[in-house]
């Protein structure tokens, strides 16, 4: 038996709500469903009878640890008790929604995430990794801008394990193949490789929108008698994943059982989805408006509900459907990509079907808003689900896990660099040099990012290598904004409150860097099992450390996501807290390059210089050694700094700047010299004696709130006064030269520019081909 | 001066190129794929991205677009016309330019700010560069690869109708290194770089793109 005539086999087996009361002895797979005994006895609490099966999936994946952040939402106070009066100002839309929105002046707002896509990336990862960008782009969409920038943070084992060249090609092909298809520039994000992602990738995938603030669209279903309409790509069997289990036992022999649990992405229907959306937001016709990603149908009718007046009718008999013989379950529980999902008002329904008819977007009214409190859903007339939707959307269950500082963590910071052999004249220098320049970590990344398109929309005034991706949101004004992303998962293994600081700092650091103003902070929280105490404390302390950090600058958490069970066997990753700092320029085309351009320009080292080369990239890569204590955080100097910065890029006075991060001076100054092929002659005899360090410790030291500036000769003085009157450390380190063929470090040693490329550009395409 | 823009599903770069036009003091009218209409239009903009998904073939159901039935007599009648890489496709795949754009030799997506070199000013939209000139242009694209037969080829360079070509390392296979092309009249140009993506100081490597869209404005000033 295979063709199954879908009415007559599913009402068959049907489980309604009538049934289900007549049969509170049936056994149920709650278990393999992955809900626990008290979760279980807990919904059979809330519906006041044993669930259906539809209701039991439905609750069993939005009570997920993906949808419900069981576990990790009881810190999520520290976000509220660290957000105050004046970081909520230009904060339209807050955490809890699609994404965070935020005024960027002049009328407009803008709105940006980042979120994971790390299991489906490893298993698929062509697919993982663009159903990553599809996702939340939709996300973005849903929140009614216009989606202008993507950006992917990744993280990967090491290069030349085998299994890295199995997944990254796949993943950069990935994420290309959608987010080029959408047209939308990816402007930077991360390439990190280190032994901890080996079995357990890193996808992460940021987007940007922009829109009217008037035109910000929530989340929500009221007004009774509106229609609910599900439009979009048809409803297949793609991304089911525990649902299957329902699937298997309630389907005959032979029919469909394990279906694939990565969702299979079309990135011509989400083009096409957006330019609808956005032509439906002109219209005015769209009264709540809900993506439909993890957990499909389950997850927009009952967040649109519950975040509405709480009453909701749908036929789910009405979805169009790609394979005739799904089930019920497996419509509510299907991760098909490109689908969104509205609320209408009956007299606009009309235009809204004539939108999406020109734009061949499939729309269909599964049902509408009802007086009630319960979400009802029926299959071919009988009830199949009746429950309150906050019980679903809002109030799963909530963990306090048992946190446990690690054992380890003692030994491992007391086991610092200072042992280390570190060079100790210019040619050992030198050499250290170009082996970093040639790490996988700090080598040029264009293999990966020349599979991007960077310059669709014609916005973008800054890329990938520069620090921060900056485009144009205002074509009269040129007010534009500029994002970065970073994470340093070392750190946050040495000391995850601390890692977490350093990440955000080094994020809103690179936006200064770029010319722009720090306004607000997406992240996405990559952790390994919240059942280990261990990874749970990292958690904690990096939850803390992000909160504290962003009430001390200043800006507020809009958004963001949480992925826990990132381990192999017992094995966590790095705790790793990618963050995303979004800021704002009056014109981007004021924004600040990286690179050095014209001969002449005086070379300016911004901040102190201490010896920290602990977790840093010199330790990993020279002696691969990961132990000790990372940087200090001082985020009234990254303040400081940033308002250097951005004040000297309004005014004009500098040229170009690089942020000092990963890999310390050396490496900023080899970039800026590589990035146009203008060489410079450095001098570092006055930091050293200033700051109380060595030569080693000026070139590779990983200190905080420090960048190189090229400042053009006629406008030093005003430059240096304004770092003399606010405070802010200085020191002038070289000149941009062209006739010095590279780097000249006086009295240390000579690196030409062929030899910085030669090993910078090497790297990858020795792995991954031309 | 009225240039229209050409808007399939999934196209990109429609809004980039209409600001091209209007970034040459011209008026840029939207087209739409549906409509056998080409509105009055002096010349238009077939523009990049990936049309109906390039499922199939990239270009092969554009093709067959209603606009199309309007814009193919209309370019064999001397209508400047210019194809910028899915438009490219597009172009070729009607019939009104020769050849075919196959997968990248290195097979990925490739985005590069790229130099040709301008074999063939004497087009509607190449007059105002100096033969031989090295320009920069966007490129980005998977399946850039130009490919025709020798016959054609040979026939291509003898009739001087080679428009572009790649300068330095060939970026994605195409037969001598051949960029870009045009008809027998030059009036139809297509190309796999983005001129659009090259008009503003500031957004792009090079403004190299405004000339593009200057040169046409005088081929339909002098029509």
């Amino acid at each position: 038996m295979t063709a199954l005539d879908p009415s007559t086999s599913a009402t068959h087996h049907l489980d309604t709500v009538t049934q289900a009361a007549q049969t509170p002895e049936v056994e149920q797979p709650w278990a393999e469903l992955g809900l626990k005994p008290d979760e279980y006895a807990n919904i059979r609490e809330i519906v006041g009878r044993r669930p259906t099966s539809a209701e039991l999936a439905m609750y069993s994946v939005m009570w997920s640890e993906h949808c419900s952040y069981k576990s990790s939402k009881v810190h999520f106070a520290l976000w509220g008790e660290n957000t105050t009066d004046q970081m909520r100002e230009k904060l339209l839309v807050g955490i809890g929604e699609n994404a965070g929105v935020v005024d960027i002046g002049d009328g407009w707002a803008v709105t940006f995430k980042v979120e994971s896509h790390n299991h489906p990336s490893y298993v698929e990862p062509y697919q993982g990794a663009a159903t990553g960008v599809g996702g939340i782009v939709r996300d973005i969409m849903s929140m009614g801008a216009r989606p202008i920038a993507v950006m992917d943070p990744l993280r990967f084992g090491n290069l030349n394990h085998p299994d890295t060249q199995r997944i990254l090609p796949g993943v950069v092909a990935g994420v290309g193949g959608y987010g080029n298809c959408l047209g939308l520039p990816n402007i930077g994000g991360e390439v990190v490789f280190d032994d901890c992602y080996q079995g357990n990738p890193l996808v992460n995938a940021l987007c940007v929108g922009a829109m009217r603030v008037e035109d910000i669209h929530l989340a929500k279903a009221s007004g009774v008698g509106n229609k609910v309409v599900l439009f979009g790509a048809k409803t297949g069997g793609d991304g089911i994943g525990g649902v299957s289990v329902l699937a298997s036992e309630t389907f005959d022999e032979g029919g469909p059982t394990k279906r694939p649990a990565v969702q299979v992405g079309d990135p011509f229907a989400e083009k096409v989805l957006i330019e609808c959306c956005l032509d439906l937001y002109a219209a005015g016709v769209v009264d709540g408006i809900q993506d439909l990603g993890g957990a499909g149908l389950s997850c927009a009718t009952s967040e649109l509900a519950s975040n509405g007046d709480g009453g909701m009718r749908v036929e789910l008999d009405r979805v169009p459907l790609r394979d005739a013989s799904l089930r019920p379950e497996e419509i509510l529980m299907s991760e098909s990509q490109e689908r969104m999902m509205a609320v209408v008002e009956p007299g606009k329904l009309a235009e809204f079907m004539a939108i999406t008819d020109r734009w061949d977007v499939e729309a269909t009214v599964l049902g509408e808003v009802t007086d009630g409190d319960h979400l009802v859903i029926t299959w071919h007339g009988e009830v199949i689900v009746d429950v309150p939707p906050r019980s679903v959307a809002h109030e799963g269950p909530t963990y306090h896990r048992p946190l446990d500082r690690p054992a380890y963590l003692d030994a491992l910071q007391d086991n610092g660099t200072g042992s280390l052999g570190r060079p100790v004249d210019g040619d050992g220098l030198k050499s250290d040099l170009l082996t970093l320049l040639a790490s996988p970590n700090l080598c040029d990344k264009s293999w990966v990012t020349d599979q991007y398109d960077r310059y669709v929309l014609g916005n973008t005034a800054l890329a990938m290598p520069d620090d921060a991706g900056v485009v144009r949101v205002d074509e009269e004004t040129g007010r534009g904004v500029a994002v970065s992303t970073d994470c340093n998962g070392r750190f946050a293994k040495l000391d995850p409150y601390t890692g977490a600081q350093l990440a955000l700092a080094e994020s809103y650091r690179n936006v200064a860097t770029a010319g722009a103003t720090p306004l607000a902070v997406t992240d996405c929280l990559n952790f390994g099992s919240p059942e280990d105490p261990g990874v749970m404390w990292q958690f904690r302390e990096a939850v803390k450390g992000v909160a504290e950090g962003c009430k001390a600058l200043g800006i507020p958490v809009t958004g963001g996501n949480v992925s826990f069970y990132n381990q192999t066997g017992d094995v966590a990753i790095h705790p790793t807290p990618v963050i995303g700092v979004l800021g704002v320029m009056d014109d981007v085309a004021r924004r600040t390059p990286s690179g050095w351009k014209k001969p002449g320009q005086v070379v300016y080292l911004l901040g102190t210089t201490r010896d920290e080369l602990d977790g840093g990239e010199w330790a990993h890569v020279l002696h691969g050694h990961l132990g000790g204590r990372p940087p200090a955080v001082d985020l009234a100097a990254e303040q400081l700094l940033g308002e250097i910065l951005v004040n000297a890029s309004r005014d004009g006075l500098v040229d170009a700047a690089h942020d000092l991060s990963d890999g310390g001076l050396a490496i900023a100054l080899a970039e800026s010299t590589m990035r146009y092929g203008v060489g410079a002659r450095i001098w570092l005899d006055a930091v050293c004696e200033r700051d109380g360090i060595d030569a080693f410790t000026a070139l590779f030291s990983e200190s905080t709130a420090r960048a190189v500036v090229a400042v053009p000769r006629s406008e030093e003085v005003r430059f240096t006064d304004m770092c003399t009157a606010r405070g802010q450390v200085h020191a002038r380190i070289g000149v941009v030269d062209d006739q010095t063929d590279g780097l000249d470090v006086q009295g240390q040693f000579a690196v030409s520019l062929e030899a910085m490329r030669e090993s910078h550009t090497g790297t990858l395409p020795a792995v991954f081909g031309r | 001066m009225k240039i229209g823009v050409v808007t399939f599903p999934g196209s990109l770069d429609d809004r980039d190129a209409a600001r091209a036009v209007r970034a040459v003091g011209a008026e840029a009218v939207s087209l739409w794929h549906g409509d056998a209409d080409l509105r009055g239009v002096d010349a238009v903009v077939l523009p990049g991205g990936f049309s109906y998904g390039d499922y199939l073939r990239c270009g092969a159901i554009a093709r067959f677009a209603p606009v199309m039935d309007a814009l193919v007599p209309a370019a064999q009648g001397g209508l400047p016309v210019i194809g910028i890489c899915n438009g490219f496709q597009v172009l070729c795949e009607s019939h009104l330019l020769p050849g075919a754009l196959i997968r990248n030799d290195h097979r990925k997506f490739n985005c590069v700010d790229q130099r040709l070199v301008v074999e063939n000013n004497q087009t509607a939209w190449t007059s105002g560069f100096e033969p031989g000139q090295e320009i920069t242009i966007v490129l980005k694209n998977g399946e850039g690869g130009f490919v025709a037969d020798e016959t054609t080829l040979d026939r291509l360079e003898g009739e001087g109708r080679v428009v572009f070509r790649y300068a330095g390392d060939n970026p994605n296979g195409s037969y001598r290194a051949i960029a870009g092309v045009t008809n027998e009249r030059g009036n139809i140009v297509g190309l796999m770089p983005h001129p659009e993506h090259c008009i503003e100081e500031g957004y792009g490597p090079s403004t190299d793109g405004l000339t593009f869209f200057t040169s046409v404005l005088k081929a339909m000033a002098s029509a």
